[in-house]
């Protein structure tokens, strides 16, 4: 079946179950068919260890009852499954308590297919990628890395993974659309050893919408190699204040945790740092961050929201200040704004807010000038979960280098890094040109004045 | 008579025998694989979710499928279907069995095999009606906000799950068992001037409503309440190396992180743990006996049997400081040249088994837990977690402490502001320095995550001392 046919059987399995729905009685249905393939092949020590392929689908769904919710989900798409689905709607939205903010977002506001930009986030060549190339890809992948270098004595392996699908949403509102995606990623893990009988994991990754752009395998393998290597001798250091400098991966982690501060849900809900301060500082002026579901190619975009709203750019962070919460059409009810655009639909039916690309965007420095300091710590890896929402206290495990005079020296573990986010984002003194679009939340080399190194 | 049942069950639609499931295992061996098997899962689940003084939104999901697994060397092949079909399920077999390219093997006769039975399946959540549950998080919420009038938000959740696997093995092994979740949760956030915080209790394991004839919906909410208003208070914590004493519990997430990933078999096939090849050596405090133990009567990471059809056990992991073994799964056993553990789990049909744990625990010492925080003239008391994670490499594990206390000369005094604790695995395990008598086992909140795979775990400890931790706090 072709994927236009596909995606066309998606839109009558939808059609199907809203119109039994509502006979059924339901004020709004609203349903999510998604369809997808993958292949995984996972090598170790050059010999295949896994290789995996399925294809699945599954059916979500909404459904209000007066102002009454519930939400159901079936992998199950026989017609028995989808008649279990739909009378269990109905049933559980009876159980559900009259919420007066509950709806669908307002007709007016509804996306037309003809508006629905392509974003280039699918590869026809995907699927003919077979587990013999995908395999092929991951043992050059694995063999750079071990051939890099002698200290380069184990190997976690290599993993090719590639996935394509395609969804489909119809709402009684009269919404129908549908979005395909692929994408394809190549992860190298190889393993050093240390002294002490400890031994150093480390990796390197690339990931794309599209096969052609993918990083080479043996790059990939020899930047694993690098990065694995370099953190040999790492030692905890002694308790101390100072500058931070987080790469893009460690980078990614903190704007992620922004992510969900701005979250509408959490600002209803109370448990976010940031509520009631729209239109303050919430960061140094050298932060904007961007909320761009439109970029062609890139891992979060999509044509239209959760809820059929066609998707647009949301400034979240301008210079330093807040400009908005993101939110779907119940947070913003909840909190007497506008929608952003930002509905999220989870394949098992349930809808929130959620981020799509969301951006710090970059700075002018190279990232070799926004680590130039005399001192301070270069952070390439945090471990664990120490952040939390409702205060914005921040203390996490790091790892990466010590910075003397611009310099990466001593490889450092086993230490944390703490300050309140708030504090983090407003000492933000400098940021880099280096943003990355391999992931969907995404942030370029900064660097924090002053933080809390804990260690010795 | 549930209104669920899965297709593949003795009384579903669809039924699976030995027959049918040898058949298909004939076809995943065809292409000359070593063994195979099938793995037959449905699960359906369900999600109450109230907040802000409703019954917000109910939820209910049916995943259905088959993993089929074929395995050639160390390589394996994997598929899986929905579609409960023989054609799709043939098609699946015949894809996985790609993975070998020569010979031929035919499965063994297939036996159907009992299981023990660990789980409270009285009164199963899912066919209580609704009405019972949506009582239950009314009484929480109600109890919180009548608790204080500095409670502002409410948010309470109950989750349940009734998972039905059937696992056929080439090497003979028919086996079915149908494995109850339950988990009740609870958050209140605080507000006093212009501070705010947050607390949270819950709890649940591999049973049913009776979960609540033992823990009420108000005690839970009196715990979220009192860490909510407890924690307006905090202060910023210390910076810095120092001894830290943990309650016993929830800080088995200690155990869980320092020893126990480092401990699954995989890694140590591999060589790539920071445990490789250190069976019969000291590896920690001659204090420490851990275990991990599948068999805890209604425990959340109890399993009747392990989702490669073999009937796990109460291991022995570390005695008396001395590694005694691994936590094995079929593949790993057989590389090594060992009995496999019945720790061979996967989060769905979706995915291939590995070594997990189930309830990881380190037994009682002889210690009073009072004389244990007299010990201490300065550090840091921990009570409650967030979660934890580890670099099996090399065994530094954080763990991140939401409610923790400031011990000055013996006595718990100010409650500090959430903090990161870091140490390595190892090095932590031989600083035990004392064990309480008190071992508690966690109740049932916690999932591991492993390789991108979710799955119910316990954990459990007595009050433990550690002469040296590195505690992250900004005061230096």
């Amino acid at each position: 079946m072709s994927m236009d046919e596909t995606l066309q059987s998606l839109l009558e399995i939808g059609d199907e179950v809203v119109a039994a729905a509502r006979a059924k009685g339901a004020t709004v249905a609203e349903a999510t068919i998604r369809q997808g393939s993958h292949l995984s092949t996972k090598i170790r020590l050059g010999a295949p260890e896994l290789v995996e392929e399925a294809g699945s689908r599954a059916l979500g769904m909404r459904v209000m009852v007066g102002r009454q919710v519930a939400v159901t989900y079936t992998s199950d798409l026989s017609a028995r499954g989808r008649a279990q689905l739909v009378a269990d709607a109905i049933e559980l939205a009876q159980l559900s308590q009259e919420d007066e903010f509950a709806g669908p977002p307002d007709p007016s506001l509804l996306s037309r297919t003809e508006d629905h930009v392509d974003l280039d986030t699918y590869d026809p060549t995907m699927d003919a990628f077979g587990a013999e190339e995908a395999l092929e890809r991951a043992i050059a992948g694995e063999k750079a890395a071990r051939d890099a270098d002698a200290r380069i004595t184990n190997s976690e392996g290599a993993t090719f993974t590639r996935a394509s699908g395609g969804s489909a949403l119809v709402t009684s509102g009269g919404f129908r659309g549908t979005s395909v995606g692929t994408y394809a990623s190549l992860v190298v893990n190889p393993v050093a050893d240390d002294e002490g009988g400890k031994k150093r994991s480390g990796y390197h990754w690339t990931a794309r919408r599209h096969l052609a752009e993918l990083e080479d395998a043996a790059a990939v393998g020899r930047e694993a190699a690098r990065r694995t290597l370099r953190k040999l001798g790492a030692a905890k250091i002694a308790s101390e204040e100072m500058p931070v400098v987080f790469d893009p991966d460690a980078a990614r982690s903190i704007v992620g945790l922004l992510a969900g501060c701005v979250n509408g849900g959490a600002i209803w809900r109370r448990s976010s740092y940031l509520l009631d301060r729209l239109g303050t500082a919430v960061a140094s002026d050298l932060v904007t961050i961007v909320d761009d579901p439109l970029i062609p190619r890139a891992p979060g975009s999509r044509p239209y929201d959760g809820e059929g709203l066609l998707s647009r750019k949301n400034v979240v962070v301008e210079k330093g200040e807040l400009r908005t919460y993101l939110m779907d059409s119940y947070a913003a009810r909840k909190l007497s704004m506008e929608s952003t655009a930002s509905a999220s639909r989870g394949a098992s039916g349930g809808v929130g807010p959620s981020t799509t690309n969301f951006l710090l965007q970059p700075g002018e420095l190279t990232p070799e000038q926004v680590r130039d300091v005399p001192r301070g710590l270069y952070v390439t890896e945090m471990m664990g979960f120490g952040f939390n929402a409702v205060t914005g206290d921040f203390s996490r495990g790091a790892a990466g280098f010590l910075i003397e005079n611009g310099e990466l020296t001593q490889p450092v573990a086993e230490v944390t890094i703490s300050l309140d986010l708030d504090q983090m984002l407003k000492r933000i003194d400098a940021v880099g040109n280096d943003l990355d679009l391999r992931t969907s939340t995404a942030s370029p080399t900064f660097r924090v004045s002053a933080m809390t190194v804990a260690g010795r | 008579m549930s209104r669920y049942q899965a297709p593949f069950g003795p009384e579903g639609p669809a039924p699976i025998d030995p027959d049918i499931a040898r058949k298909l295992l004939t076809v995943a061996l065809e292409k000359g694989g070593d063994y195979a098997d099938l793995f037959f899962e449905y699960s359906v689940s369900g999600s109450y979710s109230y907040d802000d003084g409703i019954l917000k939104s109910v939820g209910r999901y049916v995943t259905m499928g088959l993993g089929v697994r074929v395995m050639k060397g160390d390589a394996t092949g994997y598929a899986y279907v929905e579609d409960l079909d023989m054609g799709a399920m043939r098609h699946a077999a015949r894809t996985a069995a790609q993975i070998a390219a020569s010979g031929s093997h035919a499965p063994a006769q297939l036996v159907a095999a009992g299981v023990p039975s660990r789980y409270g399946i009285a009164q199963l959540s899912l066919e209580v009606p609704g009405e019972t549950k949506r009582d239950i998080l009314e009484r929480a919420d109600a109890a919180a906000r009548r608790a204080d009038s500095r409670i502002v938000r409410v948010t309470g959740s109950i989750s349940e799950e009734v998972r039905e696997i059937l696992i056929a093995t080439s090497t003979g092994r028919f086996v079915r068992d149908r494995q109850p979740l339950i988990r009740f949760g609870i958050r209140a956030i605080a507000e006093d001037g212009d501070k705010r915080q947050s607390g949270s209790s819950g709890g649940g394991g591999r049973m049913g409503m009776e979960y609540f004839d033992s823990h009420s919906p108000e005690e839970h909410a009196q715990e979220a309440v009192r860490q909510a208003l407890q924690m307006l208070d905090a202060r910023e914590a210390p910076a810095g190396e120092m001894e830290v004493v943990l309650a016993p519990g929830d800080s088995g997430i200690l155990l869980h992180e320092a020893v126990g990933h480092g401990l699954e078999a995989d890694f140590n096939r591999k060589k790539t743990s920071n445990y490789t090849d250190q069976v019969g050596e000291v590896v920690a405090s001659e204090l420490c006996t851990v275990v991990d133990d599948a068999t805890l009567p209604f425990g959340r990471g109890t399993i009747n049997v392990d989702d490669e059809g073999l009937e796990p056990e109460s291991a022995t992991l570390i005695e008396n400081g001395v590694l005694r073994g691994y936590m094995q799964d079929r593949h790993s056993a057989e590389v090594m040249d060992t009995s496999p553990t019945g720790n061979g789990r996967r989060e769905s049909f979706k995915s291939h088994p590995m070594p997990r744990m189930t309830n990881t625990l380190l037994l009682a010492g002889q210690d009073d837990p009072e004389e244990i925080l007299k010990s201490v003239k300065k550090g840091v008391y921990a009570r409650k977690f967030g979660g934890g994670q580890v670099d099996i490499s090399n065994g530094d594990f954080v763990f991140s402490l939401t409610e923790g206390y400031l011990i000055e000369d013996g006595k718990i005094t100010a409650p500090l502001k959430g903090v990161n604790l870091i140490g390595n695995g190892p090095d932590v395990m031989r600083k035990v320095v004392a064990l309480g008598n008190d071992l508690e086992v966690s109740d049932g909140i916690w999932t591991c995550g492993k390789d991108g795979q979710s799955v119910p775990v316990g954990v459990g400890c007595p009050t433990i001392k550690i002469s040296a931790v590195t505690v992250g706090g900004t005061q230096l």
